[in-house]
C-alpha cells in the first residue's frame, strides 16, 4: 500500500525533475539534463507500476480510493452549500488505464528525445517543460474532483504552449503556441461555466459525491444537457474536435517528441478522458450524448478527407490525430465508453509511434519534412520503416493489429450499441477507408518509389539506438495493445471492457450491453464473420487503392487530382478554415483592438487621462510661478490678502455656529 | 472696579496694526517697513495685555514676553540682512531687490 497511501508521491517525481532542470539545468552537462528529464518519468513509471499492482489487491468496496491531501479552497462555510475544494487524488480503473498509457507513452517519449533533441540547444528547458508536462497530465487524470482536474487540465495547455514554441525564435512556431493557448481557451471557457454549472447543481465538485447524488436523485435532464454540452465545449478545445480542432495541425511547428507526447498520445485524449470520466452525467442526457456522437463523427470523416492531400509528413498524422479523437467521441457519443477509452490507449500507442517514426524520418533526412521530397527510404531506414508501417497497419484498422480491435468495437457500437445510428456508422466507415488511404499514401510516399531528394546532399541515416529502442517497444504494443479485446471477435468478454466496467456501468443504467445477432453462430463463423466486417474490407480497399496510386501508376494521382481541380485545390487549402476563421473572427477582432481598444480607449481614454493630469498641472503651475515676482511689496500685499481673508472665513464659521 | 473698558484697548490695537500693515504694504524702505512689523507685533502685545487684565488670567502676559523676545531675534536677523543688502545693493529700496524670482 506504499503508493496507494502516497498517490502525491507519482506527482511529485516529475514535478522535482521540472523544478532541477529548469532551475539548475543550464549550467549542467548534457548527459546530467538527459538522467534528470529521463529519470523522474521513469521512476514515476515504476511508481505506476507499483500503485497497478497494488490496486489489483484492492477489495472492490475501496474503489475508487481517495487521497485527501489538503483542503485547497474553502468559502461560505457557514452557508447552506459551502464551496469547499480539497486537492484530492482518486484511482480507479479509468485512472489506472490513463496513468498506465500516459506514464508509459511518456517514458519512451522521454528516451526517445535525448537522442532527437541531441543536436538541440535548450534540452535543459525541453526536459524542463517535458516533465512538468507529465506533471499536469497525471494530476488532470488521477483528480478527484473538477477543480483538481482544471488545474491539470490548464498545466497540460501551458505545457503545451510552451513547448509548441520551444523554437521560439521562428515565428512560425512562436505564432503556433499562441493559437493553440487562444483556440483552447475559447473551449476552456464554456468548460468552466460547465463546472459552476456542476457546482449550483449538485453542491459539490467530488467525482463521488456528484456520481452518488445523480444516482440517488437525478435533476432534470435539461440542466443534465447544458452541463454536458458546457463540459464538451471543453473537449472540443482540449481535443481539436470541430470546429475547434484548427491548432492542432498548426502544433506540428513544436519538436517531433512534442507532436508525439502532447498532440498525439495523451494531452489531446484529456478532452476524452473527461467525457468518460463524467459518463454518468452523459449518460443522462441524450440530447447531449447525440452532440458528442456527431461533433466526433463528423470530425473524423472531414479531417481524413484532409488528410487526402496533405503534403508534410507531420501535417497528415496532425489531421489523422484529429480524425481518430473524433472516432474516439463517436465511440463515447453512443455510449461505448470503454470502446472510446480504449481506442485512446491503442491510438496512444500507434500514433505516437508514428510521429516518432515521423521524426526518425525527417532525422534522416535532414530536416525535411515534405513527403514529395523523399521516396525510396525503405531500405536505408529498415528499423523506421518497419515500425512506421506497423503503426500505419495498425491505425488503418487491417486485423491483428491494435487500431482494428478498437476502432471495430467502436464502429459495431455506432451500428449496433445501445445508441446505434446508421448516418454516424456510415461516416466512420468511410472516415476509415480514408484514413486507410492517407495512412497508406504516406508509406508509399516516403518508403518506395525512387528518391526525389538530391542524393548527394543529403545523407540519409538510421537513427541512434535510443531513438530507435521506443519505436520497436511502441510497435510491440500497436500489434498487442489490442489483443485485450479480442475475445470480443468470437462473441467473447472483453478483458478491457470488463475491467472497466465498475467506472462506466453507472452510465449504461443497468442495461447490458445487446447480445450479438450471431449469438448462435458458430466460434468459428463468428470470427470469419468480424474479419470481413466493412471496416476490414474498406481498411484493405484503402491500401490497395493507395498502392495502386502510388506505387504502381505514380503518374495517377497527378491526372486524378487535374481531373478534380476545384475539390483538389479545396483539400489541399484545408477548406480554406483558417482563412474563413482569419476573416470572421481574427480580423474583425484586431481591427477593433487596433482602432478601438488601442487608438480609442488605451490612446484616448487611458493616455489622455495621465497626460491630461500632467497638462493640468503644467499650465495652472507656468500660470502660479508668476506670483513669485521678485517683489517683495507684492508677497507683502498677498500676505495680507491671505491673512484678511483667513479671517473672514473664521468670521463667517463663527457666524454660522452661533 | 472703575477702569477703562477693554474695547478702548482693542480698538486702540486695531487702528495701531492697521497703521503697521498699510505701511508694511505701501512704504518701499527696508528699515521703515521693518518698523511696521514692529508696529504690528506692538499692537498685538497691546491686545494680549488687554485681554490678560480683562480676564485676570496670566497667559496673555507671558504670551507678550516670547513676542518680545521673537521680536528682538529678529530685528537682530533682519537688521544684519538689511546691513549685507545695503553692501550688495547700496540701496534701501526694497523694489531693487527682486531678483530671486521665477
Amino acid at each position: 500500500m506504499l503508493v496507494l497511501n502516497h498517490l502525491w508521491f507519482i506527482l511529485a517525481l516529475p514535478l522535482a525533475g521540472a523544478a532541477i532542470n529548469g532551475l539548475f539545468g543550464k549550467r549542467w552537462p548534457q548527459a546530467a539534463v538527459n538522467s534528470v528529464g529521463v529519470g523522474s518519468v521513469s521512476l514515476a513509471f515504476l511508481a505506476v507500476v507499483e500503485l497497478v499492482r497494488e490496486f489489483a489487491q484492492l477489495p472492490a468496496d475501496k474503489i475508487p480510493w481517495v487521497g485527501n491531501y489538503f483542503t485547497w479552497i474553502s468559502s461560505g462555510a457557514s452557508t447552506a452549500h459551502p464551496f469547499r475544494v480539497d486537492f484530492s487524488l482518486q484511482v480507479d480503473q479509468l485512472t489506472v488505464v490513463m496513468l498506465l498509457t500516459v506514464a508509459f507513452v511518456g517514458m519512451l517519449i522521454h528516451f526517445y528525445s535525448t537522442g532527437y533533441m541531441a543536436h538541440e540547444g535548450g534540452t535543459y528547458r525541453f526536459f524542463s517543460y517535458l516533465n512538468l508536462f507529465m506533471f499536469f497530465m497525471m494530476t488532470l487524470v488521477m483528480a478527484a474532483n473538477l477543480i483538481v482536474m482544471f488545474v491539470g487540465w490548464e498545466g497540460v495547455g501551458l505545457c503545451s504552449y510552451l513547448l509548441i514554441g520551444f523554437w521560439f525564435l521562428k515565428k512560425t512556431a512562436a505564432d503556433a503556441g499562441k493559437k493553440a493557448f487562444i483556440v483552447t481557451r475559447l473551449g476552456d471557457f464554456g468548460f468552466t461555466i460547465g463546472i459552476l454549472l456542476v457546482f449550483w447543481t449538485f453542491h459539490s465538485l467530488t467525482f463521488g459525491n456528484i456520481f452518488a447524488q445523480i444516482a440517488a436523485n437525478p435533476p432534470e435532464t435539461g440542466i443534465l444537457t447544458a452541463i454536458c454540452l458546457l463540459l464538451f465545449t471543453g473537449a472540443i478545445g482540449k481535443s481539436a474536435q470541430l470546429p475547434l480542432y484548427v491548432w492542432l495541425p498548426d502544433a506540428m511547428e513544436g519538436p517531433t517528441p512534442v507532436s508525439a507526447l502532447i498532440h498525439a498520445a495523451t494531452m489531446v485524449t484529456a478532452g476524452v478522458y473527461m467525457v468518460a470520466r463524467m459518463n454518468p452525467l452523459f449518460s443522462r442526457a441524450p440530447i447531449a450524448m447525440l452532440a458528442v456522437a456527431i461533433v466526433g463523427a463528423v470530425t473524423a470523416f472531414y479531417s481524413a478527407t484532409i488528410g487526402l492531400a496533405q503534403t508534410d509528413i507531420k501535417k497528415v498524422l496532425a489531421y489523422s490525430t484529429v480524425s481518430q479523437l473524433g472516432y474516439m467521441f463517436l465511440g463515447c457519443g453512443v455510449g461505448a465508453y470503454a470502446a472510446g477509452t480504449f481506442h485512446l490507449m491503442t491510438h496512444a500507442f500507434f500514433k505516437g509511434l508514428l510521429f516518432l517514426a515521423a521524426g526518425s524520418v525527417i532525422h534522416a533526412m535532414g530536416g525535411e519534412q515534405d513527403m514529395r521530397k523523399m521516396g525510396g527510404l525503405r531500405n536505408k531506414i529498415p528499423v523506421t520503416y518497419g515500425t512506421m508501417l506497423i503503426a500505419t497497419l495498425a491505425i488503418a484498422g487491417i486485423p491483428g493489429f491494435a487500431g482494428f480491435f478498437s476502432k471495430d468495437e467502436i464502429l459495431e457500437a455506432a451500428k449496433s450499441g445501445p445508441n446505434a445510428n446508421v448516418w454516424l456508422w456510415l461516416l466512420g466507415v468511410t472516415g476509415a477507408l480514408l484514413t486507410s488511404f492517407y495512412m497508406f499514401r504516406l508509406i508509399f510516399l516516403t518508403f518506395f518509389g525512387k528518391p526525389r531528394y538530391d542524393e548527394r546532399k543529403v545523407h540519409v541515416h538510421e537513427s541512434p539506438r535510443n531513438m530507435t529502442v521506443p519505436l520497436m517497444i511502441l510497435a510491440f504494443f500497436s500489434i498487442f495493445g489490442g489483443w485485450f479485446a479480442a475475445p470480443h471477435l468470437v462473441g467473447g468478454t472483453d478483458y478491457f471492457e470488463k475491467f472497466l466496467s465498475p467506472v462506466f456501468s453507472a452510465g449504461t443504467n443497468g442495461v447490458a450491453a445487446p447480445e450479438s445477432a450471431e449469438a448462435s453462430a458458430t466460434l468459428g463463423m463468428q470470427l470469419v464473420h468480424a474479419l470481413t466486417g466493412l471496416p476490414v474490407i474498406v481498411a484493405v480497399l484503402g491500401l490497395l487503392v493507395a498502392w495502386w496510386m502510388y506505387v504502381r501508376n505514380p503518374k495517377l494521382p497527378k491526372r486524378v487530382a487535374d481531373s478534380m481541380r476545384g475539390l483538389y485545390t479545396l483539400i489541399y487549402n484545408k477548406y480554406y478554415v483558417d482563412e474563413i476563421y482569419t476573416a470572421v473572427f481574427v480580423r474583425p477582432l484586431l481591427w477593433i483592438s487596433t482602432n478601438v481598444f488601442w487608438h480609442g480607449v488605451d490612446e484616448g481614454l487611458i493616455d489622455g487621462t495621465v497626460n491630461g493630469a500632467g497638462r493640468v498641472a503644467r499650465e495652472s503651475g507656468s500660470r502660479l510661478r508668476e506670483l513669485q515676482s521678485g517683489n517683495a511689496r507684492s508677497y507683502a500685499a498677498w500676505v495680507v490678502v491671505g491673512a484678511v481673508g483667513f479671517t473672514v472665513l473664521l468670521l463667517a464659521l463663527w457666524a454660522g455656529v452661533h | 472696579m472703575n477702569a477703562v473698558p477693554i474695547s478702548y484697548y482693542l480698538v486702540l490695537s486695531a487702528i495701531l496694526f492697521g497703521l503697521g500693515v498699510v505701511a508694511f504694504v505701501f512704504k518701499r524702505n527696508i528699515i521703515t517697513i521693518f518698523m511696521a512689523i514692529e508696529l504690528m507685533l506692538n499692537a498685538v502685545n497691546l491686545a494680549f495685555v488687554a485681554f490678560a487684565r480683562s480676564f485676570n488670567q496670566l497667559d496673555g502676559l507671558i504670551f507678550v514676553f516670547f513676542v518680545i523676545v521673537v521680536a528682538a531675534a529678529e530685528a537682530a536677523v533682519g537688521l544684519a540682512i538689511v546691513i549685507a543688502i545695503v553692501h550688495n545693493r547700496q540701496t534701501l529700496n526694497i523694489e531693487r531687490v527682486n531678483l530671486l524670482k521665477f
